[in-house]
């Protein structure tokens, strides 16, 4: 059980609750209890976490997961993906439910909440299925999904191809108030594709996947989304095009939201190098101008969140030509560090890349926590802005090592994180309590 | 001991170095020279190419070198061996080069990073084929003596054309302007950004080219529709007589082969005065034993 824990003078960067400055944060029985300026008298038997030089942050959430439990536990599971997720700060996850056995029901979507509480590290959110077996044919039932716990439905993955559906999904969702999260691909455009389309692929002598196939797909969901009411929430943002039609759907008053994934905002398809591929993903690297938009997108609001698409394949699935070479990288452990680049880059202000991480995923599936106001959840994220550190894959908690970011240099780095009031995660060591 | 994975990242004079010591291997020289007598050079082809592997093995046998020819039909490649198995596999018998044609881009990269030996791309999917585009420009080098200032017009299928890429890198290394001209279904995104011009308008820029290189049509590609017909093709970007009549007196026609006779080249002109096709087939072993020899030394 989780006892009192005093967090004594550390930087609270909370944006929801407009605090930026030195304050003392009183965590008790699992949730924030107070919030002063003023030195707080230390309780009995507290815990004191003495933060001075550090940001005190409300627990990073992470919208777009893949635990790979059940079915490809070789990958990841729950238990090692939330070591992974603490590691990096994260105190919550939404887990995608393209897994072995789909998450198209509530059988599955318990099995998934089980795990996570024998873990007993973070919160878990799964998300189910939007159409049975992920096959685009028919509706899962969404409301036992829902009654069972998912948060979300999505096909992630892949797009439901079909019109006719994807706006059934939309007008049926409204029953349950949860967000439809998409996956915007058209497959007759990405067929055969393998990266961006663009001088580097002509170059590769690969199929290249046109910002088009995205960005037509974005298009298709708001036009429905407009017509069905719902909620829309669109995953990994990678192009230019997109942005420029989810601001302009915000601007009208739709509700969308949107995420980019830290890669798709630090890479552009010259990260393919020569057949790299760690830097194989769908979507895909895009160009430099996309890169440019996400970034701006991010700053001025037009995404809401940085999910990372936390997506853990074997060694054998990507040492292999890069056509075949499976999509997807980690990412729970290098959010942070990536996200501090766009700060120090001067793109992000520090609090714009905390709302990314917290209060903005709260926000658009409606989640708990993202913030550290009185009765909040006691879920606490603790950095210290200045260390420097370098990216190693054989470090990691999670299970697979795929990530093109291995030996990169950070400044900034998760030193403590804390759920429901309890710690999990501190110097470099997950603590576990199962 | 250095790889050839592409022409892409080749200085002027190693190209022209390589170019030069083909021509000691040209008829007329020794019919066995020993560069690399006792040694094994494996001959790796999951897809089917008659014609490039019979020039390479005879280019290894003129020098020397035993050939272990391994091919992926009945394989254990269908069996679920993965390539860097089977490069592995056969880089324990100890060869000096592994010449290797795969239909992934970039599938020698991936062995290149796994093996000790040298590694040699025979072609690579749509990426690049080396030794076409050096016997290429060896054959025009010996009409010419240099490309410095010359014009040569690629014709074709671009999107699909490990030919184009590598001729693209090599002809702009020895000093020449490369024009791509196809339909523009057929015409990669970026082509200028990697040093080309591009253009659909055949008769406009038929009159500059120094030689056309018609590309072979890839009719098994046809069924994703990037074309209408293949009558159309012709009609638009086939090298026929009459369009021989408006190139530049003197230049030249080649193909690396196999030739849609009748689709992208008028048989009069495959077979006519202007045409190269058949010295760039003769010149093949010369070049391949220089690269062998380059590759491995
Ligand atoms: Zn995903």
């Amino acid at each position: 059980m989780s006892g009192t824990v005093l967090f004594r003078r550390g930087r609270v960067i909370d944006p929801r609750n407009g605090v930026d400055g030195v304050r003392d944060v009183l965590v008790k029985d699992g949730k924030v209890a107070e919030v002063s300026v003023a030195p707080l008298p230390v309780p009995p038997g507290a815990e004191v976490v003495e933060a001075e030089g550090h940001w005190v942050l409300p627990g990073f959430i992470d919208l777009h997961v893949h635990l790979r439990e059940p079915g490809e536990e070789g990958k990841e599971t729950v238990l090692t993906g939330c070591r992974a997720a603490v590691a990096g700060g994260f105190t919550a996850v939404v887990a995608m439910p393209n897994t072995k056995v789909v998450n198209d029901s509530g059988l599955v979507t318990e099995l998934v909440l089980s795990r996570a509480r024998a873990a007993n590290l973070c919160h878990v959110y799964p998300a189910g299925a939007i159409t049975k077996g992920l096959k685009g044919e028919e509706l899962a039932e969404t409301g036992e999904l829902v009654s069972a716990g998912c948060v979300a439905i999505t096909d992630d993955g892949r797009p439901v191809m079909s019109a006719a559906l994807m706006r059934r999904a939309l007008q049926y969702a409204t029953l349950f108030g949860v967000p439809v999260m998409v996956h915007e691909e058209d497959l007759t455009l990405s067929a055969g594709g393998a990266m961006h389309e663009g001088p580097t692929a002509t170059r590769l002598g690969l199929r290249g996947i046109p910002a088009s196939a995205e960005v037509a797909m974005v298009a298709r969901d708001l036009v429905l989304l407009e017509e069905t009411g719902g909620r829309l929430h669109i995953a990994h943002v990678s192009c230019e095009g997109s942005v420029r039609l989810i601001r302009e759907a915000k601007r009208r008053g739709l509700n969308v939201t949107a995420e980019a994934t830290p890669h798709h905002v630090i890479l552009d398809d010259r990260a393919v190098g020569d057949y790299d591929t760690h830097a194989k993903m769908a979507p895909p690297l895009r160009a430099d101008r996309d890169v440019e938009a996400l970034r701006e997108a991010l700053a001025d609001g037009t995404v809401d969140a940085i999910a990372t698409d936390h997506a853990p394949h074997g060694v054998l699935d990507k040492q292999v030509e890069f056509e075949k070479g499976i999509n997807g990288i980690i990412g729970l452990e290098t959010a942070l560090g990536l996200t501090l680049e766009l700060v120090h880059g001067g793109v992000l202000t520090e609090k714009r890349a905390v709302e990314l991480l917290s209060h903005g995923p709260a926000k658009a599936f409606g989640l708990p926590g993202g913030h550290l106001a009185p009765g909040a959840p006691g879920d606490v994220t603790v950095v210290n802005p200045n260390e420097e550190w370098t990216v190693e894959v054989h470090r990691f908690y999670s299970r697979s090592r795929n990530t093109p970011f291995h030996g990169r240099r950070q400044k900034g780095r998760v030193v403590q994180t804390w759920v429901s009031g309890r710690k999990v995660y501190a110097d470099g060591q997950v603590k576990e309590s199962r | 001991m250095r790889h050839l994975l592409g022409i892409e990242g080749w200085r002027r004079d190693e190209l022209e170095a390589l170019l030069d010591r083909a021509r000691v291997h040209l008829p007329g020289g020794p019919d066995v020279t020993h560069t690399l007598r006792g040694k094994v050079v494996a001959n790796l082809f999951f897809e089917d190419s008659t014609r490039t592997r019979t020039s390479f093995h005879m280019a290894a046998r003129g020098l020397g070198a035993g050939v272990l020819n391994w091919s992926s039909s009945g394989s254990s490649t269908s069996k679920g061996e993965t390539l860097l198995d089977t490069a592995r596999n056969i880089e324990a018998t100890g060869p000096v080069a592994i010449v290797m044609r795969h239909k992934s881009s970039g599938a020698p990269h991936l062995v290149a990073k796994h093996v000790r030996c040298a590694v040699i791309n025979a072609g690579d999917g749509t990426h690049e084929h080396p030794s076409q585009a050096l016997l290429d420009a060896f054959t025009l080098r010996q009409r010419w003596g240099s490309l410095e200032g010359r014009t040569v017009l690629i014709v074709g299928d671009i999107l699909h054309s490990r030919v184009a890429r590598s001729n693209l890198w090599c002809l702009k290394a020895l000093g020449a302007r490369v024009v791509f001209c196809g339909p523009p279904t057929l015409l990669p995104t970026g082509l200028e950004s990697l040093g080309a011009e591009v253009t659909s308008n055949l008769d406009a820029v038929l009159p500059q080219a120094d030689a056309v290189m018609c590309l072979r049509l890839q009719l098994e590609r046809m069924g994703e529709a990037f074309l209408p017909s293949t009558k159309e093709y012709s009609r638009l970007f086939g090298l026929n007589a009459a369009r021989e009549e408006r190139m530049k007196p003197g230049a030249l026609v080649m193909h690396p082969g196999p030739i849609n006779r009748g689709l992208e080249l008028a048989p009069s002109v495959a077979d006519g005065p202007r045409s190269v096709i058949l010295e760039q087939v003769s010149n093949g072993v010369a070049v391949r034993r220089a690269i062998l020899e380059v590759c491995t030394s």
